[in-house]
């Protein structure tokens, strides 16, 4: 997911080139106070004229709690974005209440309902611990995502290279988003010229499990890309397995094996997803 | 539309547009453009800014333009956010509905 | 092979024959005054002076030179530098007051250049690429009266050098023509360096005087310190695709060659091949063309044979030029003339080349702005861009709101027909004609697309700008490598 100031005309241009697989317009965080009815504009009509291509288009809005966060909701919803990202969110009240004004927004400009998709990110402690519950707040949320860089702020740390802080965190949201079948996105990195530890930490949250990571500049996207593509190995394996099953149903085989070795549930599940990852590199 | 104040968005960052707008008194509109596509989008740049001034029903304004290559949304854009501000309103009221294919 | 010139002097290939007038003692070549030298040299109306451009927009010497030829009154001259900066606005005021005549350059910038494009110039500008300027004078299409050529360092019977106290240029690659070919040469340095200068660029045999200036030019408008790599996303794509490209490519193996121009996008290309040519254990045979640090990077770390400069771009080529034994100084004609027996440009596998238009024919200028002012210069481009086996041109789809891809380009330096592969950041087009580069391409994973496709996105994006249009009149006159006139540029038609 790459992250793109709303403010900027020439990023926001250029925003679908990179090949990342979802592009967040932001107008919260890094937008000044002064310039979030502009950035609102920009991106509106950013989306009414560009091409985009089959990205999928979110937008991290205002919290409820400022005095623009409706009309990004408003605006957003009207030009069609796929997803609208909650900042900070903290209970199932915040991810309710922007579901209604979704609802609302949907209705107004005659979408069907439950169209708009929602994220939520979560940004604090108490977002953390109420991670399992926001995580099942809505069947609008496709998926749930860290922002470290206020959590760590919250827990009275910093962000360390190891990222050690934020093990929990990122188990506790992770497995909120699994119970909820929902996809698990890890936080920005923003050192955009240290790529060493770039690097290890996207392969750390890989391994954990999360579904992507967030990035702040395209120069990061290749490394994530690389790093969660399948590797030769493991396609050739996976399709293996497929090629294991089919036979084994053509056959009517109830047990599965493959090398002398059984496959099982898992297994296939494991399969069936890198070959999807495959094709969604592709 | 009535203005009460001036304003302006935009910036002069390459590929934005910088817009002023107030209100002037010979009752019709004024633009002034300075742009470094002048020569190839000039009369193209007006007519979009005028297009949303005639949107708005403003009659009676002065904009002052300066364009560093900005592409059409962006124009737009930049002259929504301002006239927003001169009308003294945050946002639109209504926003024109766009369809995405997923 | 004797011939009688129309002013009735002998000439033998191409140059003055000058009786014996007895064995030279070696004083006398440095002069008081850049006066004396002008005046020892006959200097007369009407003649062909000529300049180079290693010192790009630190050049004192052009300016300085004119300055003084105005003061003697001479008038009426045609000047034929090997390129023109936007530093040499000056001479503005010397065509007005018609010192200046008639240029003939590579390229031409700033104040300079709207001017010519403004039709002030009495005859039409011409311009010429790198190689065909070179086999322009060795032709004698052009005779060069005197050369007035800049040396960092200079010993007093004109062995000349790029690398100085004062000033550093590495490869003094395009003076080398000049001091060849042309009847007199005065060289003009700030360093006179004790007798012998090793390793001389432009030997003492050519060489007629030698003037010392206070200074020679701006080391900083000369060499920037370090080549930076590029930071813009944009030109990173743009170079990504560049190096996959070539990766995918059959051509592609030890013992390749290459040339990358000096832009962010074709720098970082560079860097990409590292990367690969590392961890493939791929190793160039040469590089060539302007040499920059990401080059001397390759052969420092063994990855290329060796480069061939004919223009050193930055302090780290300009000093491994002085220091690297494979790093080799080759003259413009070298480099890329299309008449001699065998340019290096000939033996290039692959050319990396920048655009400010490109059209769906594969045309490419590099010479006119969207506006039809003249703002660039032809270089190697044409010349590299035929020889090449595979010519890749980088540039963005648009820049601010002006589209690289257009129906029709504003002027034509590139042939279509020598120009293989266009990348963008939204899709690489290959031309219909190289067939063989497509079917490869097609079994990779690039984003392969046509220029139809490229001209119908910019246009979504940028809208149809109203075309220009031009007086009449015309300012400048393309010659294509081999002089054949290949392209003209009119007179920009004022509001």
């Amino acid at each position: 997911m790459l992250y793109v100031p709303g403010s900027n005309p020439g990023m926001i241009a250029d925003s679908m080139i990179y090949g990342a697989d979802s592009i967040m317009f932001d107008l919260e965080d890094s937008i000044s106070l002064k310039e979030k009815d502009t950035a609102r504009h920009l991106v509106y009509e950013a989306l009414k004229y560009l091409d985009f291509g089959n990205v999928e288009l979110v937008c991290r809005v205002n919290g409820l709690d400022t005095p623009y966060g409706e009309r990004d909701i408003e605006a957003m919803v009207a030009a069609g974005i796929h997803v609208i990202r909650l900042p900070k969110t903290e209970t199932v009240q915040d991810v309710k209440a922007v579901e209604i004004l979704i609802e609302q927004y949907e209705n107004k400009y005659g979408l069907e309902t439950g169209s708009v998709k929602m994220m939520a990110a979560v940004e604090s402690a108490l977002g953390i611990m109420n991670a399992h519950e926001i995580a099942h707040a809505s069947n609008r949320l496709v998926g749930i995502a860290i922002g470290a860089e206020d959590y760590v702020t919250n827990l009275k740390t910093t962000r360390s290279a190891s990222g050690i802080e934020l093990i929990y965190a990122r188990s506790q949201l992770l497995n909120a988003a699994r119970s909820a079948g929902i996809a698990a996105l890890d936080t920005v990195f923003s050192d955009v010229e240290d790529t060493a530890n770039f690097e290890n930490e996207v392969r750390l949250i890989k391994q954990l499990g999360f579904d992507g990571k967030s990035v702040i500049n395209p120069r990061q996207i290749p490394i994530v890309h690389e790093i969660f593509t399948p590797t030769d190995e493991e396609i050739t394996h996976a399709e293996a397995v497929i090629e294991a099953i089919k036979e084994a149903e053509e056959k009517g085989l109830g047990v599965i094996s493959l090398r002398g070795k059984m496959i099982d549930k898992p297994i296939v599940d494991r399969a069936i997803r890198i070959i999807e990852l495959t094709k969604a590199s592709r | 539309m009535e203005i009460v104040k001036s304003s302006s968005a935009g910036t002069l960052d390459s590929c934005d547009i910088q817009i002023r707008i107030e209100s002037n008194e010979i009752g019709s509109n004024e633009i002034y453009l300075k742009s470094v596509v002048e020569k190839q989008f000039g009369n193209q740049i007006k007519a979009l800014i005028n297009d949303v001034l005639d949107k708005h029903n403003l009659k009676s304004v002065t904009v002052n333009a300066v364009d560093r290559g900005a592409l059409d949304c962006t124009i737009r854009a930049r002259v929504e956010s301002a006239v927003m501000r001169a009308i003294g309103r945050e946002s639109l009221e209504d926003w024109s509905v766009i369809h995405h294919d997923k | 092979m004797e011939t009688q010139s129309n002013n009735g002097t002998n000439r033998i290939h191409g140059k003055t024959i000058k009786p014996y007038h007895g064995p030279f003692d070696g004083s006398g070549k440095v002069t008081n005054s850049l006066m004396e030298a002008i005046l020892k040299a006959n200097l007369k109306d009407g003649m062909t002076i000529s300049f180079h451009h290693h010192f790009r927009e630190g050049d004192y010497v052009i300016n300085t030179v004119m300055n003084q030829i105005a003061a003697m009154g001479i008038k009426d001259l045609i000047i034929i530098p090997s390129s023109l900066g936007k530093v040499h606005e000056p001479l503005i005021g010397h065509i007005e007051s018609g010192v200046i005549r008639e240029i003939h350059t590579s390229g031409l910038r700033g104040k300079l250049a709207e001017f010519v494009s403004d039709g002030k110039l009495g005859t039409p500008l011409i311009i010429r690429s790198h190689g065909g300027r070179a086999r322009a004078i060795e032709a004698g299409e052009v005779k060069i009266d005197i050369a007035f050529l800049a040396a960092p360092r200079s010993d007093k019977m004109g062995n000349a050098s790029g690398n100085g106290a004062y000033t550093q240029c590495g490869s003094l690659g395009y003076a080398i023509v000049d001091a060849k070919y042309a009847d007199t040469v005065i060289l003009i340095t700030d360093d006179l360096c004790e007798y012998p200068n090793m390793k001389p660029s432009i030997t003492q045999d050519l060489v007629d005087a030698v003037v010392v200036l206070d200074a020679i030019g701006d080391p900083n408008g000369i060499a920037s310190g370090a080549t930076r790599f590029t930071k813009n996303p944009k030109e990173l794509k743009i170079a990504e695709y560049a190096a996959n490209t070539i990766i995918s490519l059959p051509l592609y193996k030890s013992g390749f060659s290459f040339q990358t121009g000096s832009g962010g996008s074709s720098l970082a290309v560079t860097r990409y091949l590292k990367e690969h040519m590392k961890l493939h254990d791929i190793k160039a045979s040469f590089a060539l063309g302007g040499i920059t640090q990401p080059m001397v990077e390759l052969l420092e770390e063994g990855l290329v044979g060796c480069l061939y400069d004919v223009q050193s771009f930055d302090l780290t080529s300009t000093a491994s030029i002085a220091k690297n034994a494979n790093h080799l100084e080759i003259s413009a004609s070298q480099y890329a003339n299309p008449s001699s027996k065998g340019c290096m440009a000939s033996m290039l596998d692959f050319v990396i080349l920048s655009a400010l238009e490109i059209d769906t024919d594969f045309n490419v200028n590099v010479m006119t702005g969207s506006d039809g002012v003249i703002m660039g210069a032809s270089g190697g481009h044409c010349d590299t861009a035929a020889s090449a086996k595979v010519t890749i041109v980088v540039a963005p789809l648009y820049r601010g709101r002006l589209a690289t891809v257009v129906e029709k380009v504003t002027s034509i330096i590139t042939p279509g027909d020598t120009v293989d592969i266009f990348v963008t950041e939204r899709g690489i087009a290959v031309n219909p004609r190289r067939k063989d580069l497509l079917e490869i391409l097609e079994t990779t994973n690039l984003p392969l697309v046509t220029m139809d496709e490229l001209l119908e996105k910019v246009d979504r994006l940028v809208g149809k700008p109203v075309s220009i249009e031009f007086e009449d009149r015309i300012v400048a006159k393309i010659e294509y490598r081999d002089g054949s006139i290949i392209d003209t540029i009119r007179q920009r038609k004022t509001v």
